[in-house]
């Protein structure tokens, strides 16, 4: 079966130029990200803030144009369509965004921005309000609300708003780009929720991209870890989480509130995505990198479970994490507001 | 909270209009700019004599109760002239502006949201525009296009629109930016769509500023083309043409001077009353209720 969505060596470079608009060099946000997300699943991308995922989630809904690689939608070449087919196509693949105050139209009401899509590909026809109103109960949201500004609603009720807005077109793909993380703690856990339900019930197919490893152990069935724009480690959720062989993935693991955070594995910063190091891109802050780390670049190697990375088969065995209290803070939350609102 | 106001919230045009109601000064202008627009459409109406009509027996008299202005130097009635010269200026003002923002507005947006040389081409049309004063740009396309109202008002909407290039472009570049114009490009909006229906809406209210505050200097640029010979031709009257004529009489007759002068005086004052009072209304940054 081939998978609905199914990336290839994609590379995006933004070039930055001096006054005289030569080019001095390059951000290399993605460099080289192959992966495949099948019908129904839901595909994580973590990482650190700069690592490129973002960048990445454009690329795959070709919002920007990558500078190399493939990209194929339902077995589809989505870089060879058109400007309108492609625009066609967006019914099937939608994006919700981190910040639900800066992606709503100010100047539209709810009703107008989840009208829109459907008014774009003519879906619904004269049933729009009918349509809206399934939407905002679908989301939690009272259907009487759609007169109103976005301006009136705080940033929970925004997202869901988002949310009904991306699932207005019946998408077969929706891409979340940090779809909780601008969201109050104690809102985060309902949206999370809302998304887990959703993907269930309407067998969406999800990429989401988020650093919060909390987040992403809930809904992921599969999860691919970014580091400077390229993947370095690729496996069903539960063995990334119980086994994994990046130290750098490690490090991610470690650095999850609740693990006792005694272990220091990540020191320094993110070097910078103009000249990444040489070898392996991580060797700058790998407590175990050897000679060839530094020169030799790792390829993701593996069958279901990959891993770039020279070292996998002999490093340590990593600490378990303890079981629940990753999810202690989230789990904390959603007990508190089944409480309060049922 | 009343329960309309749970069923349809309060769109932010709608705010906007219930602030400026609360500005005094903006109110003020807007009274002036309404007894102004009413005297020009009503002037054949309400002017006490015929503004055209000359008189040998009543030369440059003093203002009186026959004459509240007084006469000019062909015993025309001055009142009669300020009434029917306000067509020219409010006629000069609203249509010039309109005509600018109707250039203006468009190709500003192309420059914004096209490509990178559409905006090159476009900006550097606008700025050699710009380098030259504003009236003076207006004075050379009026000569050359002839002396006429008509001309004077092309000449002015031309010479006005590379404000509303550079308005609408950065504004406009400013929008593409965003998250909400990203979210319409995934949702598939064509182009013209997300110009015309998620960027034109949200960059309007300082359109609108820029327009009323253009519409005092159109109506000063219409009165200096006319003082100037370049708009409204004699006979008809307009405040430009009737202070050019008093300049001969400042001495011994001011009120050929005073009157016009204090017309064009009042009308700009309040559009920019008004135009600062949409400012202030329209500003999402002010949190004034």
């Amino acid at each position: 079966m081939t998978p609905l969505l199914h990336a290839q060596g994609l590379v995006k470079h933004f070039p930055f130029r001096d006054s005289l608009g030569r080019a001095r060099g390059a951000v290399r946000a993605v460099d080289g990200v192959s992966l495949s997300v099948p019908q129904g699943r839901v595909l994580a991308i973590v990482g650190e803030s700069g690592c490129g995922k973002s960048t990445l989630g454009r690329l795959l809904l070709r919002l920007i144009e990558p500078d190399a690689g493939q990209l194929r939608f339902n077995g589809e070449d989505v870089l060879a369509l058109p400007p309108a087919a492609l625009r066609a196509r967006r019914r099937e693949m939608q994006l919700i965004f981190q910040d639900p105050f800066a992606s709503l139209d100010p100047r539209m009401t709810v009703e107008a921005a989840i009208t829109e899509p459907l008014i774009l590909h003519k879906l619904h026809r004269g049933r729009e309000r009918t349509r809206v109103a399934e939407l905002l109960e679908r989301v939690g949201l009272r259907p009487e609300l759609a007169r109103r500004w976005p301006h009136e609603f705080s940033g929970g009720q925004r997202q869901r708003i988002a949310i009904a807005r991306a699932l207005a077109s019946e998408p077969r793909l929706i891409i979340g780009d940090e779809p909780v993380s601008a969201l109050d703690v104690s809102v985060q856990a309902q949206v999370v929720n809302l998304l887990g339900d959703l993907i269930r019930d309407l067998g969406l197919t999800f990429v989401l991209i988020s650093h919060d490893l909390g987040v992403v152990r809930q809904i992921a069935d599969e999860v691919a870890v970014m580091y400077l724009g390229q993947i370095v480690e690729q496996a069903p959720a539960e063995a990334l989480f119980h086994h994994p062989r990046h130290p750098y993935t490690r490090a991610l693991l470690a650095a999850v509130p609740g693990q006792g955070g005694t272990l220091k594995l990540l020191e320094g910063d993110v070097p910078s995505p103009v000249s990444p190091p040489p070898g392996c891109r991580f060797h700058t802050r790998c407590p175990f990198a050897e000679a060839r780390c530094h020169s030799e670049v790792p390829l993701l190697s593996g069958q279901t479970h990959l891993a770039a990375c020279h070292l996998q088969e002999s490093l340590p065995s990593p600490t378990p994490i303890r079981e629940g209290a990753a999810d202690a803070r989230l789990a904390r939350l959603q007990a508190y507001f089944t409480e309060h609102t049922t | 909270m009343s329960v309309a106001a749970i069923e349809s919230g309060e769109s932010p045009g709608r705010r906007a209009l219930r602030r400026f109601a609360q500005h005094k000064l903006a109110m003020f202008g807007l009274v002036i700019v309404v007894i102004f627009v009413a005297a020009a459409a009503l002037a054949p109406w309400i002017a006490p004599f015929d503004p055209l009509e000359t008189s040998w027996s009543r030369l440059r008299q003093p203002p009186s109760w026959a004459h509240p202005f007084g006469t000019d130097e062909n015993g025309r009635d001055v009142l009669s002239r300020v009434l029917h010269g306000a067509r020219a200026s409010m006629m000069a003002g609203v249509i010039a502006v309109g005509g600018a923002v109707v250039i203006g507005v468009p190709i500003g947006l192309l420059a914004g949201l096209g490509g990178k040389w559409m905006d090159m081409v476009i900006s550097r049309v606008a700025d050699a525009m710009l380098s030259i004063p504003f009236l003076i740009l207006a004075i050379a396309l009026a000569a050359f296009l002839g002396p006429a109202l008509e001309n004077a008002m092309l000449a002015i909407a031309i010479s006005a629109s590379p404000i509303f290039v550079r308005l609408a472009r950065g504004m406009a570049l400013d929008a593409r930016n965003t998250d909400w114009v990203e979210a319409a490009r995934a949702m598939g909006n064509p182009p013209w769509r997300i110009g015309l229906v998620h960027v034109l809406p949200n960059i309007l209210p300082p359109l609108l500023v820029q327009a009323t505050l253009a519409i005092a200097e159109a109506i000063i640029a219409e009165a200096s083309l006319s003082f100037l010979g370049l708009g409204q031709q004699p006979p008809n009257p307009s405040w430009g043409s009737m202070l050019n004529s008093a300049q001969r009489f400042i001495e011994s007759a001011p009120w050929l001077a005073i009157f016009p002068g204090l017309a064009i005086f009042l009308v700009v004052l309040a559009f920019n009353l008004v135009g600062d009072g949409l400012r202030d209304a329209l500003d999402p940054r002010s949190q004034k209720r």
